[in-house]
């Protein structure tokens, strides 16, 4: 077991004016390891997600993160050059909709390539090998290399920007509802898929969704949120099998058996 | 050698929230231990608490009083209230389970379903595939299902796959659920010589069987659950 935590999060409260996005949120992430972030539209989800990533600055509290050196920086001080190159380079986000992470009008090859150009890569044939590599193990036919993701389907752009963010092996990733506006076969798979190279690169990630066998498949640990607080929080299965907490009974009793 | 499993006074009741608050204690001051090579089969009646007990002892089910240690890694770890990552830690090098239903992932073949377990513990692909496909022989699967998910197998063919993943690993600790529900008369007798081997080997086991002729055959002790009961404790 890892020892040290990749991610340290102390207090985070993120205000809108006088409304709460989120509030009082702590907790440690270790590498390797998979959080949920469940609960209902509105419940702050999405919010903290981006406290975390350095997308909202929080009003209040302190985000560390282990840096590669192997000191905790507090991200809310990094330039924004720093920032912009820890997006690029240590971290992916993958967004709900594929064409916010994507850039639609560049080649499925370039969208893959062009983080590996942010960490220094200059061969074009290295980077191309490379991107055709990411498109085979995101299961995209490397024909495909020089389409735009505009000419892609749904799932494809998503298994895209997974790709995309996967290949300078970043160490922690944060996913927005990543299945959420697609087909559950093309669900199915993207799960599988993502649940393979989470445990093949033992990446840690957080990830944001409201659908609660998601958060079974793909994570080890969940966190319950309801009106921007986390109300109850342990080990995935535990969360769901024996949830203690009215509303998170709510939530489970509230999935459809098929 | 320590005892790899103590369990002393757990207690544990579900609130039913959407209920009115309604509270349902299910057991109450549940205190045993478990020595290496033994198997302890918990009995009684159905509903009487067998399953979360064995769920509470697994880390499924929360724990409102009481501890479960467990022989860890060279320390001791009280499972009722670990964090998480140390729960899993457990789960991949000390403890084992075989659940009544196998919960299938979608697109994942049998074989790499029984292989996982070991991979996980640091065993090559191939090394482990081969190791399941020899559970899987033993547990008489059909050789054609071993590459399929296994959604759409049998209740039997998909409790053989269960068995065959809680047994790849030489866990210290393994719990079985019924395992030989749905199984018949050559496949119960084989998990029997199974159950025999891990004794051998100075596994604790404990488990839930319905079946007699399996329970007289594995048990060398039964807990009668019932003595666990907070009705009968109250009175």
């Amino acid at each position: 077991m890892s020892a040290v935590p990749l991610l340290k999060v102390n207090d985070v409260s993120k205000f809108y004016g006088s409304r709460i996005g989120c509030r009082n949120v702590s907790f440690e992430l270790y590498p390797g390891e998979v959080l949920a972030i469940v609960g209902e539209s509105g419940s702050g989800k999405t919010t903290l997600l981006s406290c975390l990533s350095t997308r909202l600055m929080p009003t209040s509290g302190i985000v560390e993160y282990h840096m590669r050196d192997g000191q905790y920086r507090d991200l809310a001080r990094l330039s924004e050059a720093e920032r912009r190159f820890m997006m690029r380079t240590d971290w992916g986000f993958v967004h709900q909709n594929p064409a916010d992470g994507l850039r639609m009008t560049v080649s499925a090859g370039a969208n893959v390539g062009e983080r590996l150009m942010a960490v220094g890569d200059r061969h074009y044939g290295n980077i191309r090998a490379t991107a055709g590599d990411w498109l085979k193990r995101v299961e995209i036919d490397e024909d495909r290399i020089d389409d735009q993701p505009r000419a892609f389907s749904g799932g494809m752009r998503q298994r895209l920007q997974i790709a995309r963010n996967l290949v300078t092996s970043p160490r922690l990733v944060f996913m927005d509802e990543p299945t959420g506006g697609l087909d559950v076969s093309v669900q199915a798979r993207l799960l599988d898929l993502v649940r393979g190279l989470v445990h093949d690169l033992g990446l840690a990630a957080i990830i944001v969704t409201h659908d609660l066998a998601v958060a079974r498949l793909l994570s080890h640990r969940m966190m319950v949120m309801k009106d921007g607080a986390v109300i109850e929080q342990g080990l995935t299965d535990r969360v769901l099998d024996d949830p203690r907490e009215p509303y998170t009974q709510l939530l489970v009793s509230s999935i459809l058996q098929v | 050698m320590a005892t790899p499993l103590v369990v002393s006074e757990v207690a544990k009741s579900f609130t039913m929230h959407l209920r009115d608050g309604v509270r349902l204690p299910v057991v109450a001051n549940v205190s045993f231990s478990v020595k290496a090579g033994e198997c302890v089969v918990l009995g009684g009646p159905s509903g009487v608490g067998k399953s979360s007990i064995l769920k509470m002892l697994y880390g499924n089910y929360g724990v409102d009083e009481g501890q479960i240690l467990m022989e860890h890694d060279g320390r001791l770890v009280n499972l009722a209230t670990a964090e998480p990552r140390m729960v899993l830690d457990v789960r991949r090098t000390t403890l084992g389970y075989v659940s009544q239903f196998l919960r299938v992932v979608p697109r994942v073949s049998a074989l790499d379903i029984v292989a996982e377990p070991l991979q996980a513990r640091g065993v090559a692909a191939e090394e482990a595939r081969e190791r399941a496909a020899e559970l899987l022989a033993k547990l008489n699967l059909p050789k054609e299902l071993w590459a399929l998910p296994p959604a759409t197998f049998s209740g039997g063919e998909q409790q053989r796959v269960n068995i065959a993943r809680g047994f790849i690993t030489g866990h210290k600790i393994l719990l079985l659920d019924e395992p030989t529900a749905s199984l018949d008369a050559k496949n119960r007798a084989v998990v029997v010589e199974m159950i025999a081997e891990k004794k051998a080997e100075g596994t604790a086991l404990v488990g839930i069987f319905h079946d007699e002729e399996v329970r007289d055959a594995v048990a060398d002790r039964i807990i009668d659950v019932s003595e666990f009961s907070p009705r009968k404790q109250a009175a």
